[in-house]
């Protein structure tokens, strides 16, 4: 203001910004999620306790999808690629994502490990969080459900212990449920607590070393699945989506953006580009989605960012 | 203790605003904490204390304006007690959290410009 009398004295203002803090990660995770939404593959964000079963869960639900899906997964974890060595065995491609000291998986991180992976040549794709109930709840990695694993041995108050975690659960699954018989739980207990935390509670109780229940969660991934937007019937629904979400997280990520765009113009070209490894899921995407209409409104959205 | 993640997304996202402003200084920042947002009121101010030294927010003092969870009906507009079931009986609708319950939310910054 007082520039112009040659002061120098400075005002102060109130600057009104009213954005999220985790808006940086809403971006990015945006852009993940458009990337699954275009290669058809669900996404699942698989959280709990750590030893809530988590990678037990996974192991079992590759027996029991019987090869019916192409699965793949990340697996976060403090210290250790254990968990994605387990899984790999269990015959479902992983890439272990080492957080260090971080307590939680972002959307940066998934995105990172998802270069240089087949992962559109997969069906069903977990995220297989680090093992904690409470900062995982906060990020946003771009999945199309929020999985939560409670074992029976947990407690029958954890619901309401950690409300933030179950609130945004699409469903919660009741692990290690063989063990009841040994245990003062009473299941109702924990469906009760759930019911006042969880808007739209949805319970599937199992166990991953026997086998029981564990039909009920592939077919809620197969009902998931069915309702994945196609390329055939529900391009449109697509388009609306890249389009309403391409912009946001231009300014930002232009580097993201760069890659994403790669993909998209890796159809056409195939291995000609220098970085054409990251973009092999690209050319399967194409494949995947078939409808010119499709690639092209993907590749349009991507233009605008440039 | 995602607390440290979020204050470093906090000042990055001050010290962009700085540079757009042209502002030499921030005086304080107003930061809306809902109730279930997942974050720990008390972890956030340390974690502020800690990481802002030698930042943009190094001299900006924090003030963080708790938001309590509402939970409502989308129905008939009936708001929820604490603890209830979060299913509207009459209506048989799932109950809705009002969004400011859940975010956390840079609301304004006070910045010295010239």
């Amino acid at each position: 203001m007082c520039t112009t009398c040659g002061c120098g004295d400075t005002s102060l203002v109130p600057v009104e910004v009213h954005e999220r803090i985790l808006a940086g990660n809403d971006r990015v995770a945006t852009h993940n999620r458009e990337h699954f939404a275009a290669a058809g593959v669900l996404a699942v964000n698989l959280m709990g306790s750590p030893g809530a079963g988590k990678t037990a869960l996974l192991e079992a639900t590759a027996r029991a999808s019987g090869g019916r899906w192409r699965l793949g997964a990340v697996s976060g974890d403090l210290a250790t690629d254990n968990d994605a060595r387990r899984l790999e065995k269990a015959g479902i491609p992983s890439r272990a994502i080492t957080t260090g000291q971080g307590c939680h998986l972002d959307a940066q991180l998934v995105h990172d490990a998802l270069h240089g992976f087949a992962w559109k040549e997969t069906d069903v794709f977990f995220i297989e969080n680090v093992g904690n109930l409470v900062c995982p709840a906060v990020y946003d990695l771009g999945q199309a459900a929020n999985v939560v694993a409670l074992s029976v041995t947990e407690g029958e108050d954890k619901p309401l212990k950690y409300p933030v975690m179950f609130k945004g659960a699409d469903l919660v699954l009741l692990t290690k449920c063989d063990l009841l018989p040994h245990l003062d739980v009473d299941v109702a207990r924990i469906r009760d607590g759930l019911a006042r935390v969880m808007p739209r509670p949805e319970v599937i109780e199992l166990s991953a070393r026997t086998g029981a229940g564990v039909d009920g969660w592939i077919r809620w991934l197969e009902a998931r699945r069915a309702a994945l937007p196609r390329a055939t019937g529900a391009a449109a629904h697509v388009h609306t989506h890249v389009h309403t979400h391409a912009h946001p997280h231009v300014h930002e990520h232009a580097h993201e953006h760069r890659h994403a765009d790669g993909t998209v113009h890796s159809h056409p070209h195939g291995h000609e580009h220098a970085h054409g490894h990251l973009h092999v899921p690209g050319a399967e995407g194409d494949h995947a989605h078939g409808g010119a209409d499709h690639a092209h409104t993907t590749g349009s959205g991507h233009d605008h960012g440039h | 203790m995602h607390e440290y993640a979020l204050v470093e997304a906090l000042v990055r996202q001050v010290e962009t605003l700085l540079r757009q402003r042209r502002a030499v200084a921030v005086h304080r920042v107003v930061v809306s904490m809902g109730e279930l947002a997942g974050v720990d009121p008390e972890l956030f101010r340390t974690a502020y204390d800690t990481f802002r030294e030698g930042t943009a927010c190094a001299g900006a003092a924090l003030d963080l304006r708790p938001v309590a969870a509402r939970w409502a009906c989308p129905g008939c507009g009936r708001a929820f007690a604490r603890g209830d079931v979060l299913t509207c009986a009459p209506c048989g609708m799932p109950a809705r959290l009002d969004p400011a319950g859940e975010e956390l939310r840079l609301e304004t910054v006070e910045m010295e410009v010239p």
